[in-house]
C-alpha cells in the first residue's frame, strides 16, 4: 500500500460521503405528505362600469348587425363601454361543433360585429374565447366563429391545459379552487358575454348567466347536480361590462344542442344589458316561460348579481326593420 | 452532382414529404392542414397494399391504382422504391451508416455479405398473401408493410412526442416496434429491409425480368471489394449479383475505381442470380402457415357469437369480415379524427384487429362528431367507407335508412346519479347531438332519505318538521320539494328542523300530519330508434371512472346480426 495513494483515495471517499450526507440532509422530510396542497388562486377582476349605470336595451328586428348596433346606440353607443386601449374579451358560446344556422352557438355575424365595434372605438385588442363541450378546434371553426372573428380583426383564444387557473368565489359552495379559463382574461380590461337564447332541460333556459359555464374547466359536469347553485355562483363570480343576448332565433326544443331548424323559432329580439340577471329575466320570455320558472334568476338576484325585475331598468325598446 | 448525391437528395425529399403528409393530416383548410394534400400517396404507391386488397376483395380501390406505376417502374428498373423512395428505407440506410461509419473495410464488407436469412422476407410475404387470398381471408400485411408501419409510427408516436396534443392507447407498442426495427441496423445494416420487409420481397420478385440492371463489365477487376463496402442490399455485386436483393443504391457504381460496375442493359459479366434464394420446402411451409393461421385465430369465435361489444368501429366501417379484408393498420383514420376518439385497438378486436381503429370515448376531446366524416374519407382502402354527411346523419335520400349507427348507449342504472343516487344530472341528455334527442327524460319525484316526516308547526311559508336534524341549506338547491297530499311546493331554504317553501300551501298542513321531502329527478332513457352510438354522452358523463352511460357495439348499422330491434 502506498501511503500517498491511500490518503488521496480516503480524502475523495470522505468528500463523496460528505456530499451524499449533505444531499440527504437537504432532502430530508420527517413528516411526509400531509394530504393538503396549497393552491394559488387567481381572482377575476370586476369588469363592470358603475358609472355607466344599470341599463338595458331591447331591439326587435331580424338583422343581428342592425339590432345590436341600435341596442348599443340606445345605451349611448359602444364608446360608453369600450375606451381606447381597452383589451376586450368576448365570451361567446361555442359549445358545440354545429353550423351557425342551427342556433346552438353565438352567431358569427354578431361576434364579428361586436369585435369590429370595439376595435373601431380604439380597443387595443379583442379576444374571442370559450371552453367548448365538443372538440374546441372543430367548435370554433364549424360554428364559423373563428373565420368571422379573425376577419373582424379579433384573436381566438382556444383553451389548452395551461389556460386554466384555480379560482374561489367568496361565499360559494361549488366554485372553490376550481379551474377557470383564465389565460385569455389575463390583462383584459373589459368582458362582454354573447349568448344565444336556448332551451335547457336541467336549468330551464340557457341564457347569458349559463353562458359563463364556459369559463369553467375541469370536470365541470358534476355541477349539473346543483345547476341553479352553479349558475348563481357564476353570476356572482363574473361582473361583465355588458351582456348581449341574441334572441333573433330562439332554440325552443331539443336544447342546448339543437341540431335541426325545426328546433328554432324566429323571435327577432336582441337584448343588450349591463345586468345579466335582468337580461335573462327578459330573455326567458322568448322561450314562453317567465323568470319565476327559473330558480337561478331569483337566487342570483338575491345574491346581488343583478335584478330579476328587468322592467325596473326601464329598458329602451326599439325596432329596426 | 453524381448518382449518389442524386439518390440522397431523392431520399431526403421523399422522407420530408412523408413527414409533411403526416403533419398535415389535421382537419382544416389552412396550409398546415389537410386541405387537398395527397396524404395517402405513399400508401397508394405501395403495391403491397394494392395487391393485398386485390387478393381479398378482387378490386383495386380508387387511389391504390397508383401502385401500377410503382410496379411498372420496378419491372423496368429494379427496386428503385427501396433505395430511392421508401421513407422507412431511408431511415434504415441512415442508421445503418451510423453503425458502420467507424468500421474498417473488411468489417464493412463482412456486414454486407449475403445471408441465407434474407429469404425470410419472401416466406413472410407468401404467408401473408396466402392468408389474404384463400379461405378465411384476412389482410395482415399491415403488421410489417413498411409504409403503413412508418405511417402509424410517425402518427401515433413521433408526432405526439414532439408536441402534438394527442393520446393513443398502446402507442408505446407501436413505437417500440418502430424503434426496434431501427435499432436492428446496429446488428446488420438495413436489417429490416434485408430480412423482414414483405414489400421488399414483393419488389424482389417483380424485378425478375428488368431490362436494366446492375452488374460487372468485362475487364480487369482488381478484387478490391470496394463495391461491397457500402452495399445496401447485401446483393454481392462483387460476385454473381443477387438481383432480387439489389436496392439500386448505386453505391457500387460510385465506389468502383475501375468503373467496372455499371447500370445498363447488359447482364453482369460475373454472372447473376435472377431469383430469390427460396426453397420449395420453405415456400410450402409459409403457404400452409398462412392458410392455417387465420382459421386458427378465428377459433376464438370473435367473428361469430363471441364478437366483442367493446369493438365500436368508426362510422362507415364495413362488416367485420370485410373490414379485416381491407384494413392495413395504417391508422390514417386515427390520425385525422378531430376529437382523438378513434384509437388503435390492442387485443380487444382479436389478434387480427391489433392497431385497427376502435372508438374509446374516454380518451379524446369528445365523442364522434355528428357533422364529421373525415375517417372514412381518408381511409386508403375503404375499410371505412367514404360516407357523405347526408348518409351519416340519415337525411336527403338516406332519410328512410336513418343515420349510421356505430353502436348504442346503455344507461348503467346502478351508477347513474339520478337512477342510483337520487341526484339530478342529465348531462348525457344535454349533450346528445341527435335531433330529436336519443336520450329522453322520465321526470320523477322521489322521497329523500328520512324525507317522510310529521309537521310540528306551520308559520306562513316555514314548516317545522320532526325527525333527525337536516343539514342547513342542503335542500335549498331548488330541486327539493315539500309535498302535502297532492300539493308540492319548491323548498327554498332549510334549517335543521324546518324548511321554507317558495309559496305557502293553499291549505296549511295540519300539525302532526305527514309530509314528504322530495327531490325532482329527470332520469335519462336511451331511445334505441335514435341513438347512433356517437358516445358524446359517455364522454361527458360526470361519473368519470367507469361511466354511467356507455356505448357498446350492439345495434351497429354494419352488422344485422348485432341489431337490437326486431324488423329493423
Amino acid at each position: 500500500m502506498n501511503r500517498r495513494d491511500f490518503i488521496v483515495r480516503a480524502t475523495k471517499a470522505s468528500a463523496a460521503i460528505a456530499a451524499t450526507g449533505a444531499v440527504g440532509y437537504w432532502l430530508y422530510d420527517r413528516t411526509g405528505p400531509t394530504g393538503q396542497s396549497v393552491i394559488q388562486n387567481v381572482s377575476l377582476p370586476d369588469f363592470s362600469l358603475p358609472q355607466a349605470g344599470n341599463r338595458m336595451a331591447i331591439v326587435t328586428g331580424a338583422d343581428r348587425v342592425k339590432t345590436v348596433n341600435r341596442a348599443l346606440q340606445a345605451l349611448g353607443g359602444i364608446q360608453q363601454f369600450i375606451k381606447p386601449g381597452d383589451r376586450v374579451v368576448l365570451k361567446v358560446n361555442a359549445a358545440f361543433a354545429t353550423p351557425a344556422a342551427l342556433g346552438a352557438t353565438s352567431h358569427p355575424e354578431l361576434v364579428a360585429e361586436v369585435a369590429r365595434l370595439c376595435l373601431r372605438v380604439g380597443a387595443a385588442s379583442v379576444v374571442v374565447t370559450d371552453n367548448p363541450i365538443n372538440d374546441p378546434q372543430s367548435c370554433f371553426s364549424l360554428t364559423g366563429i373563428t373565420p368571422a372573428a379573425v376577419a373582424a380583426g379579433a384573436r381566438v383564444a382556444m383553451p389548452g391545459e395551461a389556460s386554466f387557473k384555480p379560482v374561489t368565489v367568496a361565499g360559494a359552495k361549488l366554485i372553490r379552487d376550481w379551474p377557470l379559463l383564465y389565460e385569455p382574461l389575463r390583462g383584459a380590461t373589459k368582458l362582454i358575454g354573447i349568448a344565444p337564447v336556448k332551451d335547457h332541460n336541467r336549468s330551464g333556459a340557457s341564457l347569458t348567466m349559463k353562458n359563463w359555464y364556459g369559463l369553467l374547466g375541469g370536470r365541470r359536469n358534476v355541477f349539473h347536480q346543483d345547476i341553479h347553485t352553479i349558475i348563481t355562483e357564476l353570476a356572482m363570480m363574473v361582473k361583465p361590462t355588458l351582456v348581449i343576448l341574441d334572441g333573433t332565433m330562439t332554440m325552443m326544443t331539443n336544447g342546448p344542442t339543437g341540431g335541426s331548424l325545426d328546433d328554432l323559432k324566429q323571435t327577432n329580439t336582441m337584448i343588450v344589458s349591463t345586468d345579466h340577471v335582468a337580461a335573462d329575466a327578459f330573455g326567458v320570455t322568448l322561450l314562453g316561460k317567465s323568470a319565476a320558472d327559473l330558480p337561478y334568476i331569483r337566487r342570483a338576484a338575491a345574491a346581488g348579481a343583478g335584478t330579476g325585475n328587468w322592467e325596473s331598468l326601464k329598458p329602451a325598446r326599439e325596432n329596426v326593420a | 452532382m453524381n448518382i449518389i448525391m442524386t439518390r440522397r437528395v431523392a431520399q431526403i425529399f421523399f422522407l420530408a414529404l412523408f413527414v409533411w403528409f403526416c403533419v398535415v393530416t389535421t382537419l382544416g383548410d389552412r396550409f398546415m392542414q389537410l386541405r387537398g394534400w395527397p396524404v395517402n400517396w405513399f400508401l397508394q404507391l405501395d403495391p403491397l397494399v394494392a395487391l393485398g386488397t386485390a387478393l381479398t376483395t378482387h378490386t383495386i380501390y380508387a387511389g391504390l391504382i397508383w401502385a401500377l406505376v410503382t410496379i411498372a417502374l420496378t419491372m423496368l428498373l429494379g427496386r428503385f422504391f427501396c433505395g430511392w423512395l421508401c421513407p422507412f428505407g431511408t431511415l434504415h440506410q441512415f442508421f445503418g451508416w451510423l453503425g458502420q461509419r467507424t468500421k474498417k473495410h473488411a468489417q464493412r464488407v463482412a456486414a454486407n455479405q449475403y445471408r441465407r436469412g434474407q429469404a425470410i422476407k419472401y416466406y413472410i410475404l407468401v404467408g401473408m398473401l396466402v392468408a389474404a387470398a384463400f379461405g378465411a381471408k384476412s389482410l395482415q400485411t399491415g403488421w410489417l408493410d413498411p409504409i403503413p408501419l412508418m405511417q402509424r409510427s410517425v402518427n401515433m408516436m413521433l408526432l405526439p412526442l414532439t408536441g402534438l396534443a394527442r393520446f393513443y392507447s398502446g402507442a408505446w407498442v407501436i413505437g417500440g416496434v418502430f424503434v426496434a426495427a431501427i435499432c436492428l441496423n446496429f446488428v446488420v445494416p438495413r436489417f429490416y429491409c434485408r430480412f423482414l420487409c414483405p414489400l421488399g420481397a414483393l419488389f424482389g420478385v417483380l424485378a425478375r425480368w428488368t431490362p436494366w440492371r446492375i452488374g460487372k463489365r468485362e475487364g480487369t477487376c482488381t478484387n478490391c471489394e470496394l463495391c461491397e463496402n457500402n452495399c445496401e442490399g447485401a446483393c454481392e455485386p462483387f460476385e454473381k449479383i443477387r438481383w432480387s436483393e439489389c436496392l439500386l443504391c448505386m453505391n457500387c457504381l460510385d465506389a468502383c475505381r475501375q468503373t467496372q460496375m455499371v447500370y445498363g442493359p447488359n447482364r453482369s459479366a460475373a454472372g447473376e442470380v435472377d431469383s430469390p434464394d427460396v426453397t420449395r420446402r420453405g415456400l410450402l411451409i409459409a403457404a400452409v402457415s398462412g392458410l392455417v393461421a387465420v382459421p386458427a385465430i378465428r377459433l376464438s369465435g370473435m367473428l361469430g357469437t363471441n364478437w366483442s361489444p367493446r369493438v365500436v368501429r368508426p362510422p362507415g366501417a364495413l362488416p367485420e369480415q370485410e373490414f379485416l379484408e381491407r384494413c392495413i393498420k395504417c391508422d390514417q383514420c386515427i390520425r385525422v379524427c378531430p376529437t382523438n376518439v378513434i384509437q388503435p385497438a390492442g387485443l380487444e378486436a382479436g389478434v387480427e384487429g391489433v392497431w385497427t381503429p376502435v372508438l374509446n370515448f374516454r380518451v379524446g376531446t369528445s365523442g364522434c362528431q355528428l357533422n364529421c366524416v373525415a375517417c372514412g374519407n381518408v381511409c386508403p382502402t375503404a375499410a371505412l367507407r367514404p360516407l357523405t354527411l347526408d348518409e351519416k346523419v340519415g337525411r336527403g335520400r338516406y332519410e328512410s335508412a336513418g343515420p349510421v349507427r356505430m353502436g348504442m348507449a346503455f344507461v348503467d342504472q346502478g351508477r347513474c346519479l339520478p337512477w342510483a343516487m337520487d341526484k339530478p344530472c342529465i348531462v348525457c341528455e344535454e349533450n346528445c347531438p341527435v335531433t330529436p334527442k336519443a336520450i329522453y327524460l322520465r321526470e320523477e319525484f322521489r322521497v329523500v332519505r328520512d324525507g317522510a316526516r310529521a309537521v310540528k308547526s306551520v308559520n306562513g311559508t316555514t314548516v317545522e318538521l320532526d325527525g333527525p336534524a337536516m343539514k342547513p341549506g342542503r335542500l335549498a338547491t331548488s330541486d327539493y320539494f315539500l309535498r302535502v297530499g297532492e300539493e308540492r311546493r319548491q323548498i327554498v331554504e332549510n334549517a335543521e328542523n324546518s324548511v321554507g317553501v317558495l309559496t305557502a300551501f293553499a291549505s296549511a298542513p295540519l300539525v302532526g300530519s305527514g309530509v314528504e321531502v322530495e327531490i325532482r329527478l329527470q332520469k335519462p332513457v336511451v331511445d334505441v330508434t335514435r341513438c347512433t352510438g356517437c358516445g358524446i354522452c359517455e364522454h361527458e358523463c360526470p361519473v368519470s371512472g367507469l361511466r354511467a352511460i356507455r356505448v357498446s357495439a350492439e345495434n351497429e348499422t354494419r352488422s344485422k346480426k348485432h341489431s337490437l330491434l326486431a324488423g329493423v
